[in-house]
């Protein structure tokens, strides 16, 4: 048998440096400030406190002295770095389901495979783990599985959900005796630090002031074009507040910047700055429902750019505090107001108010549609997507999408599958539009 | 509340009336269209029906509302899901889908309420679904504490149940005394500690009440007014006692774990068995005996209710465990008071409850020695040949090496 020949396969265009904005530079600035503080606990000593993105009490945790480590954050950032893949795989020799959340095999195969964080050092292993359960029943069974592996002390806050659309006084109560007579004196031992409720209240100042900017982030879509995408840049844009910066200086700074930035654009009218570049034609404006995927974000943020789609709203970008409906930290209640924060959290919502919030978005920043991102690995989101879809659809009169991939798991993201689906919504948007166009030559 | 009399009259043979009763329990499970709770809701004008999902909501509410509380947990193997796939995608399980169904296809054109437990996202989320495409029936996410003390959890529940008692009342037009609501929870009482004689008959002679007929006998009570329920579970007991036409063969015996929400297909339980294993455990149906004592029917029925389902209710994956060390100690608690060799963990496919708490219940099983093996199934699985040959396998090896 004869070897077939090599031939030498075409070279690929080398990929260009991606593209970032001062804000986005000034962001990885802080975070890797964080890893590093996080990695160097051990030697400095400071504590460290597990918790999770929707209802995380930072102004709390940070009342005693603790570190603030998410694990859906790290597992982003191995999706990112495209490490996810093996973690999860290891999780899943272990003896995880291929059925369950892959943020949470990723964080658990990341443990296995060394604990390695994003800035190659050596993540610490948890002192506390503040298991605030908000909006995600995975949760609750991730951080028993966590205990479990680190024995450590964990704590349970408890957020009802709200089911009937409203946040009842029952439900605030319930939360407030339980930060006080559970969460507060379990951080104390923890940690040895005396809980300051006049600590507390500066650090909720401090969120407040950062959500505003924040707000006034997110609200800037309604220009046309739009300065920002509040999907794949949004995943940016609550970086900080969503993290571990919320009630900081830090914080207050970087929504300074980054609102002075976004009115910079605003004033030159200018789009946003993608990876592949900044993001003048903007063909198509979206509202996205559902996390993005991460083990290829700027590939699929790429196929929206090559579209020239912004997205002028998303509901991910509302897990961790729906501020742009109004609420902020109140220093004045404070207990009370964190209760209403995690109470009040995207997913912490039910599917009528989603639908609600999805239509409204449509109308205020004039989009032309929704498209909905289904991730495989989350059923909090992704259980009545379809229904919304339908709902959004009849009640705005504008088409609606579907795609499919998953947060960290690289084998549920297929490319060619996504891009199609894409091709195929803006068709469908440019024909409403032409629909709507003959419409009103023949009125 | 008056029930139909539609029992089977007993005679003289146990074996015989045994049978009556199991066919009876079979045509009820048969049947979705819920013909015996239409057939109830008919008799009298006025009469209400509560749907509810798994795992657990308090019966007792709705009887006291003179209503009757209707399970439903999926659509089983028989239904064909037209319009429920429509709805979901292809990674989220099978019990809403086919639950949509029922719904859609007019199947409970005669429930006036839903109620959907706090068991997981895909039910949680379920709840708001029902609000959208069903408008005018009452639905509601009955949520549960996850902190265990009274002045705090404790008293979140009692309002929610307050709350759900007001509702209860609007929908059903009846005032629900203090008076009739600790009457019905004598009467679950009842109902739940003939539940807890059924396990213990079957840990004890497992040959006389198989695992299929348990099910079924327990599946009737989704759909009878509890009363008649109980009547059938006497009847059962005594009868399947007391028959003579089973004999005792050479099976090892099984805990199962994992079924708490989208039920196996009856077949499957067959199988279970046929291939060697008594199934003598298991968390099939935890409604049904979710609280595991009597609750008080004096004082307040409320914070009874509250008191029992923070101190003396039945552990899941649903529910948080605060303790470390008692992580998975319900299984082996399982194993030991039904004299169990194994377990067999049996998940529905994309049970997020079921399937993230396995590996810790596997750890826990691990340190004690008891042996397990795991497979997932769906409400329609129809091929039972592969978890037959792994459940007979694993039998055969607990025989074999048990002793060892």
């Amino acid at each position: 048998m004869t070897q077939p020949t090599a031939r030498p396969s075409p070279a690929k265009p080398p990929i260009a440096e991606a593209e970032k904005d001062a804000s986005m530079l000034k962001q990885k600035a802080m975070m890797a400030a964080h890893y590093d503080r996080l990695a160097d606990a051990p030697e400095t000593g400071a504590k460290v406190c597990s918790t999770f993105v929707p209802g995380n009490l930072n102004e709390l945790v940070m009342c005693f002295d603790l570190i603030n480590n998410l694990p859906e954050v790290n597992a982003i950032q191995s999706g990112l770095r495209r490490k996810s893949g093996a973690y999860v795989l290891e999780a899943e020799k272990q003896g995880h389901s291929d059925d369950v959340c892959t943020y949470v095999k990723s964080d658990i195969g990341m443990m296995a495979k060394g604990n390695i964080g994003p800035n190659g050092r050596k993540m610490p292993d948890p002192d506390v783990l503040l298991l605030s359960y908000t909006g995600c029943f995975t949760f609750l069974k991730w951080f028993e599985l966590l205990r479990e592996q680190y024995k450590c002390p964990t704590i349970m806050l408890h957020t009802p959900y709200q089911g009937d659309g409203k946040i009842t006084p029952n439900m605030v109560q319930y939360m407030v005796r339980q930060l006080k007579e559970s969460v507060i004196p379990k951080l104390e031992e923890v940690s040895g630090v005396k809980f300051d409720i006049d600590r507390l209240r500066e650090y909720l100042k401090k969120s407040a002031e950062a959500e505003d900017d924040l707000v006034a982030v997110l609200k800037s879509a309604r220009h046309k074009p739009s300065p920002i995408d509040a999907y794949f840049g949004g995943i940016y844009y609550i970086g900080p507040i969503f993290g571990a910066f919320r009630g900081t200086d830090d914080a207050i700074q970087y929504y300074q910047f980054l609102r002075s930035e976004v009115e910079e654009r605003i004033a030159k009218g200018e789009g946003p700055v993608t990876p592949e570049g900044p993001m003048q034609d903007q063909r198509y404006r979206l509202v996205v429902e559902g996390p993005p995927n991460y083990t290829s974000f700027r590939q699929f943020w790429k196929m929206f750019y090559d579209e020239g789609a912004v997205v002028v709203a998303s509901s991910y970008s509302k897990v961790g505090g729906t501020y742009d409906f109004g609420f902020r930290h109140d220093p004045d209640r404070p207990l009370e107001t964190l209760a209403e924060y995690c109470l009040g959290v995207y997913t912490n919502r039910s599917l009528p108010m989603r639908v609600d919030m999805l239509c409204d978005y449509i109308e205020e920043y004039e989009a032309d549609g929704l498209l909905i991102n289904s991730i495989k690995s989350c059923n909090s989101f992704s259980a009545g997507q379809l229904l919304i879809m339908r709902e959004v659809e009849r009640r705005t009169g504008k088409p609606a999408a579907f795609i499919e991939t998953d947060l960290v798991d690289p084998r549920y993201f297929s490319p060619a599958n996504v891009k199609n689906r894409l091709e195929s919504y803006f068709q469908m948007v440019e024909q409403k539009r032409s629909g709507t166009r003959r419409k009103e030559v023949a009125a | 509340m008056t029930t139909p009399a539609r029992k089977p009259a007993p005679n003289g043979d146990p074996a015989t009336h045994r049978d009556a009763l199991v066919a009876r329990a079979q045509a009820i499970f048969d049947d979705l269209n819920f013909g015996e709770a239409r057939r109830w809701k008919e008799a009298e004008p006025g009469r209400k029906v509560v749907g509810y999902l798994p795992i657990y909501v308090p019966r007792e509410l709705i009887h006291a509302a003179n209503a009757l509380p209707l399970g439903i947990v999926g659509g089983g193997d028989a239904i064909e899901v037209i319009h429920g796939d429509a709805y979901y995608q292809s990674y989220i399980c099978r019990i809403p889908r086919s639950t949509i169904e029922l719904g859609v296809s007019g199947r409970l054109d005669f429930v006036d309420g839903m109620l959907f437990p706090s068991i997981c996202d895909v039910i949680r989320n379920l709840s708001g679904m029902w609000k959208i495409m069903f408008p005018h029936v009452y639905s509601r996410y009955f949520d549960v504490p996850q902190n265990y003390e009274d002045a705090v959890g404790g008293n979140y529940y009692i309002a929610e149940l307050a709350e759900l008692r007001e509702d209860l009342e609007r929908v059903t037009g009846t005032k629900i005394t203090d008076e009739a609501l600790n009457n019905s929870i004598a009467v679950y009482n009842e109902n739940r500690r003939l539940v807890r004689d059924l396990y213990a008959l079957r840990a004890k002679v497992p040959w006389k009440a198989p695992a299929p007929e348990i099910f079924l006998i327990l599946r009737a009570g989704l759909v009878l007014p509890v009363e008649e329920h109980s009547e059938m579970l006497r009847g059962y007991i005594a009868a399947a006692e007391a028959a003579e036409d089973r004999s005792l063969r050479d099976n090892s015996r099984v805990v199962l774990s994992g079924m708490f929400c989208e039920q196996p297909p009856l077949n499957l339980i067959k199988s279970l068995e046929l291939a060697g294993c008594y199934v003598v455990d298991d968390d099939l149906l935890l409604v049904t005996r979710w609280l595991i004592d009597d609750v008080p029917t004096d004082g307040d029925p409320l914070a009874n209710l509250a008191a029992a389902f923070l101190h003396h209710s039945e552990s899941t994956s649903s529910k948080y465990e605060p303790d470390q060390a008692e992580k998975g100690k319900y299984l082996i608690a399982a194993v030991k008071r039904s004299g169990a060799d194994g377990v067999i963990f049996a998940a529905p496919s994309f049970c997020d409850p079921a399937l993230l708490e396995r590996p810790m219940l596997q750890n826990v099983l691990r340190d004690a020695d008891i042996p397990f093996i795991a497979f997932k199934y769906a409400e329609n699985s129809g091929q039972m040949q592969p978890i037959r040959e792994q459940a007979g396998t694993f039998s055969d090896a607990i025989k074999l090496w048990s002793g060892a």
